[in-house]
């Protein structure tokens, strides 16, 4: 009975928001992914769930800082988040000039495959629900419907068909 | 700066290394840089080595880590060996089947069946 009450009190308290920011230093990452990750199991998000955001998140922060602040300590990486009964919403900011993202080479073609590099953004495309940036290219957003049925082959589809609309 | 400690242990056996991950997460930039120059070493020592790299304990990794994967694998092809990898979890290898990576790396469940598959008959 203590359980479900904590529970029902838990997740009366979504939607949870906050907005944080960081210097563009790779070890600045970490503090960001452990708040979101353990908010999301305290709003009792799959394993699953919590494994692909906290993938996303790694790759979307680690491109902000790299590429698009250029590992400058004096630019800023803006971080926002909500976190609903029934979904994650990220969104992460760099100050760089952006990108355009169909101009991304795929990594699983020819001699990509091979490469050091390059394969961020097609995880991020993979483990998350809805993927987009601005125009200017410098701002992403991403959404991660939370697994209901609590099963792996619903996800399986979906990579399949990222996969099948990447190519 | 203090140096970081690459988190592995390794085992050198008579025709095999196995190199054994340590950490349940390998994000940390500076953390890959050191598991990178220490691994390239026990290469660049061996001369043709047959390596087995075993994730078991490992949950967690970012591409940066696949990146460091391609670089030691093209070295101990070079130098005329064979890696393996093994112990991966289901979900880190939905990360290896996604970006197709199990094209290029020979992935088995344990060492014992890497071990079998690369010790020379």
């Amino acid at each position: 009975m203590k359980r479900k009450k904590n529970l029902n009190r838990m997740t009366s308290q979504l939607p949870i928001c906050n907005t944080l920011e960081i210097s563009s230093v790779p070890t600045e990452i970490e503090k960001i992914c452990n708040e979101i990750i353990s908010r999301l199991g305290a709003a009792h998000f799959s394993k699953d769930d919590i494994f692909a955001v906290h993938l996303a998140l790694e790759e979307g922060l680690i491109n902000a800082v790299k590429h698009g602040n250029q590992m400058n300590p004096d630019k800023k990486v803006k971080v926002g988040y909500t976190i609903n009964t029934d979904k994650i919403e990220i969104s992460i900011e760099d100050e760089g000039r952006g990108f355009k993202p169909n101009d991304v080479p795929d990594p699983r073609l020819g001699e990509n495959l091979y490469k050091y590099d390059g394969r961020g953004l097609l995880l991020i495309q993979s483990f998350m629900d809805e993927v987009e940036f601005n125009q200017r290219g410098n701002c992403l957003n991403m959404i991660r419907f939370k697994d209901q049925s609590g099963h792996l082959a619903d996800k399986d589809s979906k990579v399949q068909r990222q996969k099948t609309e990447n190519i | 700066m203090t140096p970081v400690q690459p988190n592995i242990n390794v085992q050198y056996g008579e025709h095999i290394t196995v190199i054994t991950f340590k950490q349940q997460k390998i994000l940390d930039q500076t953390e890959i840089q050191a598991l990178r120059d220490s691994i390239f070493s026990v290469i660049e020592q061996a001369g043709p080595i047959n390596m087995i790299l075993n994730f078991s304990n490992v949950q967690f990794l970012s591409s940066s880590v696949l990146g460091l994967l391609i670089r030691i694998n093209k070295r101990i092809c070079e130098a005329g060996g064979r890696l393996a990898l093994c112990g991966i979890t289901p979900k880190i290898f939905e990360i290896f089947k996604i970006t197709r990576l199990t094209n290029i790396f020979d992935i088995y469940e344990n060492v014992e069946m890497a071990t079998r598959d690369l010790t020379p008959t």
